[in-house]
């Protein structure tokens, strides 16, 4: 584990942030930290960059209690990104990755590699001003991993990103996965999280109530529905099902069901009853998305 | 440690490689060079020799009685009328009539111009007419030039403090004023400019949103320390520059204006009598300055000099402690108007204290600002080249070093909440209360 994070508490002089939160996040994973806003997950997130200090509960990193030496083994690139905007982006990035402990030839050499990779060799004069939205997300994403940290935290990195530099972004982050940097997700773009994480965990409230791996999350959020595309009509009643919906499908020729299996109901119990009564086209377990988990768990906690 | 050490260096360079810091630094020499060497210019300047023509109806005033080296006087006759239409066009600047009961009516002088009469011309001609006059009142009562000379004496004193112990120090009252008022306008001056330079550094920070990637590497005292230590910097190398450029510039300018007018007195004997004088007149305008060499040379150079630098950085880090503070409250320099105030209130409160330690250095008033922390930069540096026991200064010193350690921590704890607080209006109540949050 990269980080265990046991029984952590902080209260605020209004309200509780984070109400014993433990979570365990793995070694070169890429882990999903989920949740509406204002659920604590910019709490949590600044008591591991250690910006603040929980009030209960001990965080270890890499098997050792976290502490200020841990810093320069962390990347962190804050939802509101920000740089001096008088400052040349070179010189920048060079204090920058000066205060996460490089030296600054060893900055200089780095960020040339990463300036050449990116194809921007000629931003390194510019002023942070004089860049547009775009370029100044990518300088900030170089700066967040420039000293290479065991472990990375990225809120909302897409966000202010186009596509075509949101795929390259996501190419990157997947490259320092290969490379065995663990990453902390956070995130609300549930498409990214199918595309991208392996686990997850859900704050609401300021607590834990969803974590797992993602397929295993998924497995126990299945309702045991099947869809069903078909031709013909369903004459006889159907036994331990349930018929959710049922619609005309595309060409009109044929129909969309949904159905349910009760309890200890096989799907080859389902298909050996409608095998003589229809013809079966299409026939699929309706796997939750990550959407429908979020918004169903949330909604239940609430 | 080192990565405060790099905070300084990114707050001193970034400032210092400004325009602006370079403007500043050279143009306040220049005009303190143009200043001190202006009149020098002016009076050395070779002067226009302005007419004026005299009537005499006292018959007193013969023509080589008028030989004046920036006038040229000429006794003229005829109808005083006729003249007063006629004059200019002959060429004079100015007609005077000196009535013939002058020694009886000296407000009876007239004097005609076309154009508006400049000041210095009229009392020139005053002047000439009245030294003709009192001549022949002094000669009427028996009473010869000479004597009268003799009776011109002009007394001046020399103030000199005793210590305790008996040692003599001559010292200019009035040159060590202007000593104290130069040094106690700086310290206040660079209190205000480079206080606000911190808080708008840390509004810069916060509102650009980069804070909170750099307290994720570094904790937020350092970063508040780093910033005022670099600020603080650049002040000592802005002094530096402006005492190192105003020495070299009036030196050279004095030198400038010294070198040829020597040269010309020895050259051009013709006119040797004339250029006496200017000689003589740069001479007098320079005499505050020498006034003012006299007072550095009598008061205790290195002692003003450490004590300046001890009370710039103590006084500066505590005030620039709470400007910083406020600036983390704040999210635009319009908003941190309103909580400024109260931190101004201190500084100019001790400028004013300052004009009335300036008149009486051993007034009560004048001892309490000058052992307050808040007033005693400014305070003490007025007193001080007048002569300040060493306990008091020693207890002045204590009380800011003690007092800046109290602002900065009270000012730490609010700057770590402040900083990372966004879209909430601030109260005075508000930030009171992050002095207790936890970490």
């Amino acid at each position: 584990m990269i980080l265990s994070i046991q029984d952590v508490v902080k209260r605020y002089s209004s309200h509780v942030a984070l109400d014993r939160v433990s979570l365990e996040i793995p070694k070169g994973k890429i882990f999903g930290l989920l949740g509406p806003n204002g659920a604590g997950k910019t709490s949590l997130i600044r008591i591991i960059t250690q910006i603040t200090a929980p009030d209960e509960g001990q965080i270890l990193f890499d098997g050792e209690r976290l502490s200020s030496k841990h810093v320069e083994q962390i990347g962190y690139l804050p939802e509101e990104r920000g740089l001096y905007k008088k400052m040349k982006v070179g010189e920048q990035l060079i204090y920058l990755a000066q205060l996460k402990g490089l030296s600054r030839q060893e900055s200089i050499s780095r960020l040339k590699d990463w300036f050449i990779r990116l194809d921007i060799k000629e931003w390194w004069d510019k002023q942070v001003d004089d860049l547009s939205k775009g370029m100044q997300q990518k300088t900030q994403f170089i700066s967040t991993v420039v000293h290479e940290p065991k472990l990375l935290i990225l809120d909302e990195p897409f966000s202010g990103f186009d596509p075509i530099n949101a795929n390259m972004l996501k190419d990157e982050i997947l490259a320092l996965k290969d490379r065995g940097t663990s990453i902390l997700f956070s995130t609300h773009r549930m498409e990214s999280v199918e595309e991208l994480c392996d686990s997850i965990a859900l704050i609401n409230h300021s607590q834990v109530v969803l974590t797992g791996e993602k397929d295993e999350v998924r497995n126990r959020f299945k309702a045991h529905q099947f869809e069903v595309i078909f031709e013909g009509d369903l004459t006889q009643e159907l036994q331990g099902v349930d018929l959710i919906s049922l619609e005309m499908s595309g060409d009109q020729s044929s129909k969309k069901g949904v159905f349910k299996l009760q309890e200890a109901v096989s799907p080859n119990h389902l298909l050996g009853q409608l095998i003589p009564q229809v013809q079966v086209q299409k026939f699929q377990e309706l796997i939750p998305s990550f959407n429908d988990i979020f918004i169903q768990v949330v909604q239940e906690t609430n | 440690m080192n990565k405060i050490f790099l905070v300084i260096k990114r707050e001193y360079l970034t400032r210092v490689s400004k325009k602006s810091f370079w403007i500043a630094s050279l143009v306040a020499p220049l005009l303190l060079t143009a200043i001190y060497a202006v009149p020098i210019w002016l009076a050395t300047r070779d002067k226009e020799v302005k007419q004026v023509a005299i009537w005499d109806g006292s018959g007193l005033f013969e023509q080589k009685d008028l030989a004046d080296k920036e006038i040229a006087f000429q006794l003229v006759t005829g109808d005083v009328a006729n003249i007063k239409k006629t004059f200019d066009k002959q060429g004079y600047d100015a007609f005077a009539t000196i009535p013939a009961d002058i020694l009886k009516n000296p407000q009876g002088l007239k004097i005609y111009s076309e154009k508006n009469l400049s000041l210095s011309l009229k009392s020139d001609i005053e002047r000439m007419v009245q030294n003709k006059v009192r001549e022949i009142l002094l000669r009427n009562a028996g009473i010869s030039t000479l004597k009268y000379k003799e009776t011109q004496v002009d007394i001046s004193s020399e103030t000199i403090t005793v210590s305790k112990h008996g040692a003599e120090t001559t010292s200019s009252s009035g040159g060590a004023m202007i000593l104290a008022a130069i040094l106690g306008f700086l310290l206040y001056l660079s209190l205000l400019l480079y206080g606000s330079q911190v808080m708008n550094g840390v509004i810069e920070e916060k509102s650009s949103r980069i804070i909170e990637v750099i307290i994720s590497s570094i904790k937020p005292y350092q970063l508040m320390l780093g910033k005022i230590l670099g600020v603080g910097m650049v002040g000592l190398t802005q002094f530096l520059l402006w005492i190192v450029l105003t020495v070299g510039l009036s030196t050279a300018t004095s030198k400038f204006y010294q070198a040829p007018s020597r040269m010309a007195t020895v050259a051009n004997t013709s006119n040797s009598e004339e250029l006496k004088k200017s000689v003589a007149k740069v001479e007098s305008s320079t005499q505050p300055m020498e006034e003012l060499n006299k007072v550095i040379e009598s008061t205790n150079i290195p002692l003003i000099l450490g004590s300046f630098f001890f009370y710039f950085l103590f006084g500066y880090l505590l005030y620039s402690s709470l400007f910083a503070a406020i600036g983390s409250a704040v999210e635009s320099a319009a908003e941190a108007q309103q909580f400024t105030f109260p931190v101004m209130i201190p500084i100019i409160l001790a400028f004013i204290l300052a004009q009335f330690t300036m008149q009486d250095p051993d007034s009560n008033i004048a001892f309490w600002a000058s052992i307050i922390p808040f007033t005693s930069p400014i305070n003490m540096m007025v007193r001080l080249p007048y002569g300040v026991p060493t306990w008091e200064i020693v207890l002045s010193m204590a009380l800011l070093v003690g007092g800046f350690l109290a602002c900065s921590w009270l000012s730490s704890r609010i700057y770590r909440v402040g900083i990372l607080m966004y879209g909430k209006k601030m109260t005075w109540k508000e930030i009171s209360k992050w002095v207790f949050y936890k970490n």
